[in-house]
């Protein structure tokens, strides 16, 4: 399996698509933790959907991560864009004949080219958390914001945490990217649908009916990215149910993608 | 150990109410270069993917270099393919392509080079593949073919796109792994190249294998004909008379009557031309080539 994984890390590394992620990476990393600070007086808030992250928030030992959780979903539609790519585009270039004719094993293909995603994921997310942390780090004391408990053992502690919630979380998001490019055979189609229902449909659905918000994949895989909300407030997800049902959707679909991706026939 | 290459019996691939290979039985020695020839939509690339483990055959059993086709793992890492075209990645360059090919089936990188410079693309290697034109897209596909150093090679119209050079330089490259013990197993459209290089054949139509065997067979069993022409076309029409009277079957085809019959007979059909009069411009006994006798079996044409 690891040939699979080796050739798709070469693949993976072509400059035009590497260097492209990372610069898009580094650039929304920079931003989002740059505005968390820069427009922490804002009326129209400093965080996502015009939420306000105060002083007060951003002292505490996870202030400094603060950016890189908000980026995690960010980073997760990314992902969900490279894997339902990295997939489909075998279908559309026809290459899919090419690598069964020289690794039978389906199973193992598939297995290889996400460990190999996976690798790419994470250089993603360590880089994310470099630039989000340091842009916090730099802009903290022109924000008045005390950055004092972000490098004691609680604030370690919350980068850890953060950094495996948003590997879950964007894990998470590539499967379903991969499934999607499993089962729909075009990039296109497949980065389309994905960008389209999370960030629209599921929206929509939630702003009609909010109940609805606990049941979505991409609000529970955003949720894990988060850390979820504080158990028992009544609003937000929870991140144990988070983890429960993205969990289910994402394993779903991968058993799914992976029995028609063994058993069906390669006629492209 | 088996001494075929390939033995299928009875494979068949059904789509729907359309069977795509109906009950194929053939087989292919080792170490030759057999011909796989049918009409479009006959077949051949649905017989050559369920070889190679890509499409499930929805009957019949099938052996390649002594593998049941069910456990392509077993065979597939001495076997070299291009089906249906090269397929590659266009942002990555020739040689990362085979690069890729050669980490994914555990092969070594050290023969990339060498296998680019055999197929004449060793000065382009490093351009990307969706700069190279439709000739050396398919020099390429054969040096991915190569990279397992196959002990059988199948390729599906492995010529497409070639200009007469690279078609030459293919058929010698062919004849030249064959003689070094690679089976090799071609489809084609272009017969004449399949009629210079091919020992056995292999002829589908609808699905159908029409015949199986050698190639000097196929051609022996045809019938001889006599070529002739008058020295103006008025005289095709007795000519073709005066060969229906003897008893032969004729027709006029391409500006010549077109007769069936032995060799030895072109002597009467001479004589009996003068004592009607008409001088031939042409008589000439010869066997089909392999192309009349594809159009004559497939109902082609």
């Amino acid at each position: 399996m690891w040939n699979i994984v080796f050739s798709e890390i070469r693949k993976l590394r072509r400059p035009t698509l590497f260097l492209g992620t990372m610069g898009a990476v580094v650039f929304f990393s920079a931003l989002f933790s740059s505005l968390l600070f820069l427009l922490i007086d804002s009326p129209q808030g400093n965080s996502d959907r015009g939420r306000v992250v105060t002083r007060e928030v951003l002292s505490l030992a996870t202030g400094g991560v603060q950016g890189f959780s908000s980026v995690g979903g960010f980073l997760g539609i990314i992902a969900l864009c490279v894997f339902a790519a990295q997939t489909a585009q075998e279908y559309t270039y026809g290459t899919l004949r090419n690598i069964l004719v020289r690794q039978p094993g389906r199973l193992r293909v598939l297995a290889g080219k996400f460990i190999a995603m996976g690798f790419f994921a994470l250089v993603m997310i360590v880089l994310s958390a470099i630039i989000s942390v340091s842009a916090s780090v730099i802009l903290a004391p022109r924000a008045k914001v005390s950055s004092d408990l972000w490098f004691g053992a609680d604030g370690r502690h919350a980068l850890l945490t953060t950094f495996i919630n948003i590997i879950i979380s964007v894990i998470g998001f590539g499967t379903i990217g991969m499934v999607l490019g499993l089962l729909l055979r075009s990039p296109i189609s497949a980065i389309s649908f994905g960008v389209l229902w999370l960030l629209i449909v599921e929206n929509l659905l939630i702003a009609v009916k909010n109940s609805l918000e606990d049941w979505m994949p991409g609000a529970q895989l955003a949720a894990i990215a988060s850390g979820g909300a504080p158990r028992g407030i009544g609003t937000g997800i929870e991140y144990s149910h988070a983890l429960t049902v993205g969990g289910l959707y994402v394993a779903l679909g991968a058993v799914v993608a992976s029995i028609l991706f063994v058993r069906r026939d390669v006629s492209n | 150990m088996s001494n075929t290459a390939i033995s299928v019996t009875d494979l068949s691939k059904k789509y729907g109410e359309r069977m795509a290979v109906s009950h194929a039985t053939f087989e292919v020695p080792l170490g030759t270069i057999c011909g796989f020839v049918g009409p479009n939509g006959s077949g051949k690339t649905t017989t050559m993917r369920m070889l190679l483990g890509l499409i499930t055959p929805t009957g019949g059993t099938g052996e390649i270099l002594g593998e049941s086709i069910k456990h392509p793992e077993k065979y597939l890492p001495r076997v070299g393919a291009m089906i249906e075209g090269p397929a590659f990645y266009p942002a990555l360059s020739g040689k990362e392509n085979l690069n890729y090919l050669a980490n994914l089936g555990g092969f070594s990188t050290d023969r990339v080079q060498h296998l680019l410079e055999q197929v004449g693309l060793g000065d382009r290697a490093k351009s990307k593949y969706k700069t190279y034109s439709l000739g050396m897209k398919q020099r390429l596909g054969i040096a991915a073919a190569l990279l397992p150093n196959p002990k059988l090679l199948m390729l599906d119209e492995p010529t497409n796109g070639l200009d007469p050079e690279g078609i030459q330089e293919v058929r010698a490259l062919l004849r030249s792994l064959a003689n070094d013990g690679t089976s090799v197993f071609v489809s084609s459209h272009l017969l004449s190249e399949l009629e210079l290089i091919s020992d056995y054949l292999v002829m589908l139509r609808k699905g159908e294998v029409v015949f199986t065997g050698k190639m000097t067979n196929l051609m022996l069993s045809q019938q001889p004909v006599i070529i002739a022409k008058g020295e103006s076309d008025d005289d095709l029409v007795a000519l073709l008379s005066i060969a229906e009277i003897a008893g032969h079957r004729a027709v006029i085809r391409d500006g010549a009557v077109h007769v069936e019959g032995p060799a030895s007979w072109a002597v009467d059909f001479n004589r009996a031309a003068f004592d009607a009069g008409i001088t031939l411009s042409q008589l000439t006994p010869q066997l089909p080539n392999l192309e009349e006798t594809f159009f004559e079996m497939t109902g082609e044409k």
